[in-house]
């Protein structure tokens, strides 16, 4: 009993590894939990052969993106490797040294970051026609204003300070140091911005419990294809959302194409964006996003190509989302979700675990 | 007394357009887009107050295009000026000293081709109006930049982003956005120092009001080439029209100072005189008109005859030089150039100043859209979409214009000729 009451406990311990929230469809974690759950956890057994069939399917899917299929397996066994890890950060410490040595060209609009600088064009409308949307009655001149914003990954602040032009308050974060002195200093200069606007150095994880359910809105531009772990980084993210709030995301997909005019083009030939600064493995595509999304309790609205025009310096939406996308996902406002579910999942886990636990003080008693 | 200015966020242009929100069809005084901006213009002059609109005309009026009245209605100044003084025009006829040919332009439906309205009353509507936004625009009147200074092309850490400027007072401002709108001697553009293609025509304008021998309909607007420039007729009321003569600067001396009986005759004669044909070229014309009319028999319509003037208002003769120019550029980093400031043209198509409402139409409408998406006011993103927009237009105008003047400057017969043709063909399209 005892025995049993000790892997009901690490099977415990394993649910908490996974971090909160976050039941998800991926084939991973159930064929793990096969190994270590016996049978007081059977009612996970019962789950498997649903899993299963789910990830046929998502492995039909992503068979369409020839390199995709292989690097969900190389990631399958690299997730397999970071569940051991105790690490709880989606922050990939050589991504920082990379963005660290450009921190302080954000604000040279015609320099380096010039395509994020005409990105802007495109990314704040979409931001910001999808908030009107909730807003009933907008202030002219300040369309967002009342609106809390989690700008993640915020750089120099590209991003942050139109949504603060826009009467928004912003808060914006960034992991690398150098950056958030960058913004920091660019929005000192405007005074309506510099009230509108703070600026912190941490890792979303950091500011999850502090902050959880406060975001009307949570946009992670031109980010999650620098994250070590997506699952934990969108989870944290929904966990920061209001109910009914926007999480937005631009990124870049994973095809050939990506590969052939991302990297060996954009990085390797033309000098459009800095080498090193993307790496091909962690691209990911529409498919998986909305996967991850979906199973987080985050609906996708919108999902919409973007095409960079290397020669005239703008960017144009497409129906193409084989390069760039934009996406647009809202939290469930109600709680009878499969986040729900989860939460009973949880519970009752927990619940079993105290009993496996009581249970030898129980008979310890008894023996007495 | 040297004081620190408060902070501006951005020295913007002063007509804005309307709203186009069809659930609030109360006209709006300034766009919502710049609803938390805050503007400051510098004007060099005194404030004009125009208590009562005085009885005679000024002799300074402008040639008002429908889309340029549209732009003026749009924030309400157009209103103003109809409750003061405007004349419409229906018609417009241009015809050649030398040869007679002639194009009558018109709309199909006899809707006002234009607008001649004095300068003073635009400038008096458009003071109610800054009256009326006073809570968004800040206007200082009697005011002048001496010193403007630029900020680094490389963000730096400690240098301001902004703009600044001097006052002769003594004030400093700083803004995220400059315009300048101060003339074909542009300040702003020199010292931004924007290169400005130039060069003076050797003409001046004679400008006066004339009044006419006898009340008509007066809604044609009258001009004719003569081989020292075009001299046009503009219509202001039943009995009073507006005269612009281009032509050397000395005659433009000569015609200032003569008597007014003997200028009212050199205008007579301008209108009327044969003296410049030749009989070759009336023969030739002739026929070829009557060919023309064969296979296109519209448009080179009956002749109008243009009134004869009876006196001219005393003290109502000025005289200014002709030049033009174009700005190289139209933009730099927080700074922009709109009106005379960017282009300068010879009076003889009407166009200067409705050019000029044209560039504060593009650039309120690309800083409408800026500030929508939240951008920097000056940055140079949507200042350059600006500048293209309105050099492609401009140049085209400038161009056509400068050529027109060279063109109608010579009275050499095959010339003549050749204007002629181009005549017809325009007449034909």
């Amino acid at each position: 009993m005892w025995g049993g009451g000790k892997l009901g406990s690490s099977g415990g311990w394993f649910l908490r590894v996974l971090g909160p929230g976050g039941r998800n469809t991926k084939a991973v974690r159930p064929l793990i939990s096969s190994v270590y759950v016996k049978n007081q956890l059977s009612w996970i057994l019962q789950i498997k052969p649903g899993v299963f069939n789910e990830y046929r399917t998502m492995w039909f899917k992503s068979y369409r993106t020839t390199f995709s299929c292989l690097n969900r397996i190389k990631s399958f066994r690299y997730r397999w490797a970071r569940l051991y890890s105790t690490s709880q950060t989606t922050v990939d410490s050589g991504e920082v040294k990379t963005f660290l040595a450009l921190a302080h060209k954000w604000w040279d609009e015609q320099g380096i970051y010039a395509p994020l600088h005409s990105m802007n064009d495109l990314r704040v409308p979409f931001i910001r026609d999808n908030l009107l949307k909730t807003i009933p009655n907008h202030q002219p001149g300040k369309p967002l204003f009342g609106m809390k914003i989690l700008d993640v990954g915020c750089g120099g602040g590209l991003l942050t300070e139109p949504l603060g032009r826009l009467g928004a308050s912003v808060i914006g974060i960034d992991p690398v140091d150098e950056n958030i002195k960058t913004a920091q200093c660019h929005k000192s200069f405007d005074p309506v911005l510099d009230k509108r606007i703070e600026y912190r150095v941490c890792s979303l994880e950091e500011i999850v419990e502090e902050t959880a359910e406060t975001f009307d809105a949570v946009v992670a531009s031109e980010v999650v294809e620098h994250v070590i772990d997506l699952e934990t980084f969108l989870q944290c993210c929904c966990q920061v959302l209001k109910p009914s709030g926007s999480l937005f995301i631009t990124t870049i997909n994973k095809t050939q194409l990506s590969y052939a005019l991302g990297i060996v083009f954009s990085e390797q030939i033309a000098a459009i964006v800095p080498k090193g600064t993307h790496t091909w493995e962690k691209f990911v595509s529409p498919e998986t996003l909305e996967s991850i999304l979906e199973s987080n309790g985050l609906s996708v609205q919108t999902v919409v190509g973007m095409l960079y025009n290397p020669f005239s310096g703008y960017w144009h939406w497409s129906e193409n989302t084989s390069l760039n996308y934009a996406a647009h996902a809202v939290k469930s406002g109600v709680q009878e979700h499969p986040m729900s579910a989860e939460f009973a999942f949880k519970g009752e886990a927990e619940e079993l675990q105290a009993n496996a636990c009581t249970n030898p003080a129980v008979h310890e008693e008894l023996k007495k | 007394v040297r004081s620190q200015g408060p902070p501006l966020s951005s020295f913007g242009v002063l007509a804005s357009r309307a709203t186009s929100d069809p659930s609030r069809p109360r006209r709006q005084r300034y766009d919502i887009h710049f609803h938390d901006k805050k503007i400051l213009l510098l004007e060099a002059g005194p404030k004009k107050v125009l208590e009562k609109l005085s009885e005679t005309y000024s002799n300074r009026v402008s040639s008002i295009s429908p889309g340029s009245a549209t732009l003026l209605s749009s924030f309400g100044a157009w209103d103003h000026i109809c409750n003061m003084r405007y004349r419409a025009f229906r018609r417009m006829q241009v015809w050649d000293a030398c040869s007679e040919a002639l194009i009558m332009f018109d709309k199909d439906n006899l809707d006002d081709m234009g607008y001649i309205v004095e300068n003073d009353v635009i400038m008096h509507a458009l003071t109610k109006q800054l009256e009326a936004v006073s809570d968004r625009v800040t206007v200082l009147y009697r005011s002048k930049a001496i010193r403007y200074t630029w900020p680094c092309p490389f963000p730096m850490a400690d240098s301001s982003p902004w703009v600044h400027i001097t006052l002769g007072d003594g004030s400093t401002f700083q803004t995220k956005l400059l315009i300048g709108a101060d003339g074909h001697n542009s300040g702003v553009r020199q010292a931004a120092g924007i290169q400005n293609v130039s060069w003076n025509y050797d003409q001046s304008a004679v400008v006066a009001t004339l009044h006419l021998s006898e009340a008509t309909e007066n809604n044609v607007a009258w001009q004719r080439f003569l081989p020292s420039g075009p001299i046009a007729l503009l219509p202001l009321s039943d009995t009073l029209s507006s005269l612009v003569w281009s032509t050397s600067h000395e005659h433009a001396a000569q015609l200032v100072s003569m008597d007014e009986e003997k200028f009212v005759d050199a205008v007579n004669s301008a209108f009327w005189s044969d003296a410049d044909h030749t009989d070759f070229i009336d023969t030739a014309g002739a026929m070829l008109q009557y060919a023309v009319g064969l296979l296109k028999p519209t448009k080179v319509s009956a002749r109008q005859l243009p009134p004869s003037v009876a006196r001219v208002d005393a003290k109502s003769r000025v005289l200014f030089p002709l030049g033009l120019g174009h700005a190289a550029e139209y933009v730099r980093p927080r700074v922009a150039l709109i009106g005379d400031a960017a282009h300068r043209v010879h009076p003889l198509a009407g166009q200067g100043v409705n050019m000029g409402f044209g560039d504060i139409s593009s650039l309120a409408h690309h800083l409408s859209t800026a500030a929508f998406n939240g951008k920097d006011l000056g940055s140079m993103s949507h200042l350059t979409g600006y500048e293209t927009e309105r050099q492609r237009h401009n140049t085209a105008l400038l161009a056509a214009t400068d050529l027109l003047k060279r063109l109608y400057s010579t009275s050499a017969a095959p010339l003549v000729l050749r204007r002629w043709e181009q005549i017809m063909a325009f007449a034909s399209k």
